[in-house]
């Protein structure tokens, strides 16, 4: 390739000039068009969160009302028909709008800073990921507000939620809902995957990559793979409501348990999109705050890439009393055992790396033990259910209930909060409150366990799950009222997260780059980072960068600072390959992904929305990759 | 033959009167059949080894925080490697033990299964069907003059075992009576087998455990399991016609529900109704509870529910029915008499 004259290199330029060069390079303008355009995974990964955390809050919202209405019995605060969507909006929200986006878009955020990058691979796509999600979310509780909220559970069993026995346009909401956020889920899977695999900083070999990132892979290869088949089975849905085609319908040759087979070939690996990452979290806080490496880094990988594998295998314990034939559900009570044998090497290795570590008792290692607490509780009765005999007794009831909000918020919510304690003072250079984190970390504790524990003894008194109302002579009236008092002080603590956050945005003491003196690449990086993230690219000579070059990181030199830049490094070693430029800011993917949520919305009503759809998806998408003239890879 | 209801309605008052006397009635923990007692029996042993292994999970925290630690260096990073080399065998040996216990625990669910599943002597088949939102039950017999039909309350010969084939009429529901047996789906198109017996005469509530829609709530049963003779005779009496009215009242009544809009759901035998779609109601004063268990089976109940179903179980298929008080007093004295 021959250099043109003009060109600017960073090892022309002292660190100061390089790094405002940079930063107005890759700088997103504090202006509208600047937020509608920009492609900066910071941007975009901050905003992710916050829309995650505004749909955690309505998912909660109708938590509450739940709560309320079960508190004692016969109690008519709710009807059933509103209670029916409460719970099928609290389901959905909080598994495709809040847990499986937050814990994707966190690693959006943090994936580029940890392995030395200045964006993700596939910008744009992010941005058009953002978009999507943001309107799927916006109809489906848009929906719930004209009274057409879904109602057949976040699961919509067949015939329930078919054309027969799902009345209105309720079921396409939830159906149409599963596209778009499966669409930007598996829209970030790709971007996570080619990030981790071709942009890592030289010398992050695989055996250097940080767990969080390595988790935040395995979690995008288990999206790319289990996605697709909630994907179809939605599709199916809507088809059999809208086209009359017959796949559930069993009278015409379909199958009302194909729809189950695929939804939880999809539903069960969905726990560890959301379980999984949030383990990276705890490794990455663990050496933070216990000042030495993980203890078994290459068995926790290797349980992680476990987890994956057999979670893919498991599916059929969510039907273990439909009718399958006995043997063939005892292979599945075996393999949903054996997916125990990871989590318990995680947890061995998380004891030992504290067991000998400098412990330093701040909020965010408060989380990680109150997650063990928490997480092992949930895991083991997840062993019982997992056993068919039990699950007789324990399917459908308070008791499954009580077993997954252990995994779900003993083990992914307790780790996220933890997190964002930890890496707050990164994306906004102010550190949280501690003293309100102390009271943040107690009240959910116990709240979270006085809501959750006494459903364990409510399913086995005979509590069905979804039901809106219950008679006083069965005697759950007690432990209910219990558990509604319980919620309430959980979500206490959550308006103590709000008020810290609030507080230190406006007078937060200020970080520095590194408040925890922690060993991994983000923390290299100014707090708030940088547009570019790092103006030169770090050189990785170890697991824990900055405990190896506590004084200053190697960096290589050599990439134009007259251009958005990337170094493009190998699979297995990451050694330097090419430099390829990195897309500018453009409107093109909100176009798009407005353009694609208006064709999706409008095919709940008709078929042919696909077709006239498709051409303004066309031109949107010819404007996206339209040739704009980018300078050529150089290697 | 007024017998098998007094029974009924008593045990059913003595729940509600003294709530803790009752509230076992639908519970796994109080089995009251081999079958629910094996599966207490195994979910008591799982659940002390997940406490052994919660309780030394915590106890190692504990330990963690409180320990004296001895290598204070300042300085992050590694273990010592003799730190490293003892923890690397106590964790293996931990996960050795994991999948030992695993192991055993998965043994013991498939032994669990052959026993509560293997095939049995069956004297009884009672075929039920989930419906939105009760339950239709058919005593079937290879001699239909000995099969009849009935709704929402199971009555079982103690210490027999009785084949329950399960089926839905419309949506996905599962019968549960967990004193008894663990649950089992009931899906439209499909035929799912339970083998029910209990071993102690009593009364058990049953409720459907999968959501099935509006009423999922208001979906129950009961199951009276009798000595063999108190069951025979209650079996003999469901064969029988229902009983005609005297009273004039009645009459009235049984010419509003036969002529009216009743009979296009409702059967009761010896009638001209055959209605297929609603409960079947030729012995219905004998019940304890209407509409599957929502309300006591009284006559106010009775002439609230005709009144207005919806206000009672919103969503239910039930229809209001218009007519003048009189008509419906007429309706519920007629049913009442139902025995």
């Amino acid at each position: 390739m021959t250099k043109c004259a003009s060109e600017i290199r960073d090892t022309a330029l002292d660190d100061g000039a390089l790094s405002a060069r940079l930063a107005h390079i890759w700088g997103t303008p504090k202006t509208f068009w600047g937020f509608m355009t920009t492609v900066d995974h910071k941007e975009i990964g901050r905003r992710y969160i916050v829309t995650a955390l505004f749909f955690l809050l309505l998912g909660g919202l109708a938590a509450v009302v739940m709560r309320l209405q079960l508190g004692s019995p016969d109690n008519k605060l709710v009807g059933p028909d509103l209670y029916n969507q409460l719970f099928t909006m609290h389901g959905s929200t909080m598994m495709f709008l809040f847990a499986v986006p937050i814990m994707e878009t966190i690693a959006v955020y943090l994936v580029p800073l940890m392995i030395g990058t200045r964006n993700v691979a596939f910008p744009r796509l992010n941005a058009f990921s953002y978009w999507v999600y943001l309107f799927g979310g916006l109809m489906l509780w848009a929906a719930f507000f004209v009274n057409t909220g879904p109602d057949a559970g976040w699961f919509s069993y067949v015939p329930l939620a078919g054309p027969q026995y799902g009345i209105g346009k309720r079921s396409d909401f939830w159906a149409q809902m599963i596209t778009y956020t499966e669409l930007s889920g598996l829209a970030v899977a790709v971007e996570i995957i080619v990030t981790v695999f071709k942009m890592r900083a030289p010398g992050m070999t695989l055996d250097r990559i940080p767990l969080f990132v390595w988790a935040a892979l395995v979690t995008a290869f288990m999206i790319l793979f289990a996605m697709p088949a909630v994907m179809v089975s939605s599709t199916m849905l809507i088809l059999d409501r809208l086209v009359g085609t017959h796949f559930f319908n069993w009278a015409e040759g379909g199958d009302s348990l194909l729809w189950q087979h695929l939804f939880w070939f999809f539903g069960h690996p969905e726990v560890y999109f959301i379980f999984i990452p949030a383990t990276g979290i705890v490794s990455a806080i663990i050496p933070a705050f216990t000042r030495r490496r993980m203890f078994g880094y290459v068995a926790l990988v290797l349980s992680l890439i476990g987890t994956g594998f057999l979670a893919f295998g498991l599916w059929v314990h969510h039907m273990f009393v439909t009718g399958l034939p006995r043997l063939g559900e005892s292979f599945f009570t075996a393999s949903s055992m054996a997916v125990a044998i990871p989590s318990g090497i995680q947890i061995f290795c998380w004891i030992a790396t504290l067991w000998d570590g400098k412990l330093r008792l701040r909020t965010p290692l408060l989380f990680v033990f109150g997650f063990i607490v928490n997480f092992v509780i949930g895991g083991l009765s997840g062993v019982m259910v997992a056993s068919v005999p039990i699950d007789t007794q324990v399917h459908d009831t308070y008791f499954v209930v009580a077993h997954f909000h252990y995994v779900l918020i003993g083990g992914a919510v307790f780790p996220l909060l933890g997190g964002i304690y930890y890496w707050f003072p990164k994306f906004y250079g102010r550190m949280l409150n501690e003293r309100l984190g102390r009271w943040n970390f107690w009240l959910a504790m116990i709240g979270f366990n006085l809501a959750f524990f006494p459903m364990h003894i409510l399913g086995l008194m005979g509590m069905p799950r979804r039901v809106y109302t219950y008679p006083a002579e069965m005697g759950w009236g007690g432990l209910n009222l219990l558990s509604t008092v319980g919620a309430s002080i959980f979500v206490l603590s959550f308006l103590v997260l709000v008020l810290n956050i609030i507080r230190s945005l406006r007078s937060g003491e200020i970080a520095g780059d590194n408040p925890w003196d922690a060993g991994t690449l983000e923390w290299a990086a100014t707090s708030p980072p940088e547009p570019q993230n790092f103006s030169r690219i770090p050189v990785v000579t170890d697991r824990e960068p900055l405990w190896q070059n506590p004084e200053t990181l190697p960096v290589i030199g050599g990439m134009h600072a007259d251009r958005r830049e990337i170094l493009v490094s190998t699979l297995v070693e990451a050694t330097p390959e090419v430099l390829e430029s990195s897309p500018q800011a453009t409107i093109w993917p909100f176009i798009a992904a407005m353009v694609t949520s208006v064709t999706l919305l409008a095919s709940i009503f008709t078929p042919w929305a696909i077709v006239w759809g498709a051409l303004p998806v066309g031109i949107a998408l010819t404007g996206w990759f339209w040739p704009g003239g980018e300078k050529e890879d150089e290697s | 033959m007024t017998a098998g209801r007094i029974r009924s309605v008593v045990q059913l008052a003595t729940c509600s009167s003294a709530l803790q006397a009752c509230s076992g009635w639908q519970s796994a923990l109080d089995p009251h059949s081999q079958t629910a007692a094996h599966l207490a029996g195994l979910f008591w042993f799982f659940t002390a080894i997940c406490a052994i292994v919660w309780v030394l999970v915590v106890a190692a925290l504990i330990m963690v925080l409180r320990r004296r630690r001895e290598s204070e260096s300042v300085l992050p990073g590694d273990d010592f490697p003799h730190q490293q080399r003892r923890k690397a065998i106590i964790v293996g040996s931990l996960t050795a033990i994991t999948a030992i216990i695993l192991t055993v625990l998965t043994y013991m669910s498939f032994y669990a299964t052959r026993e509560i599943t293997w095939p049995r002597k069956h004297v009884l088949t009672v075929k039920v069907t989930g419906q939105q939102w009760w339950w239709q039950l058919d005593y079937q017999n290879q001699d239909p003059s000995q099969s009849f039909g009935t709704a929402n309350e199971l009555h079982i010969p103690v210490g027999q075992p009785v084949t329950v084939d399960l089926e839905a009429a419309d949506v996905i529901h599962s019968f549960w009576v967990p004193n008894l047996i663990g649950k089992q789906d009931m899906i439209p198109g499909r035929k799912n087998v339970l083998t029910l017996r209990a071993d102690k005469p009593g009364l058990y509530r049953g409720q459907c455990a999968e959501f099935c829609g509006l009423q999922h709530a208001h979906m129950s049963m009961f199951v009276f399991a009798e000595p063999p003779a108190a069951f025979e005779a209650w079996r003999r009496h469901q064969l029988e016609p229902a009983a005609t009215p005297g009273a004039p009242q009645r009459i009235t009544g049984m010419n509003i529900f036969v002529h009216g809009a009743c009979a296009t759901c409702h059967a009761v035998g010896g009638t001209d109704a055959d209605g297929q779609t609603g409960p079947n109601l030729t012995h219905f004063a004998q019940r304890a509870t209407i509409a599957a268990g929502t309300l006591r089976n009284t006559p106010a109940n009775l002439s609230r529910w005709l009144a207005d179903p919806q206000a009672v179980k919103p969503g239910t298929n039930m229809p209001q029915v218009p007519m003048s008080p009189a008509d419906r007093q007429a309706l519920v004295a007629y049913l009442e008499g139902l025995k």
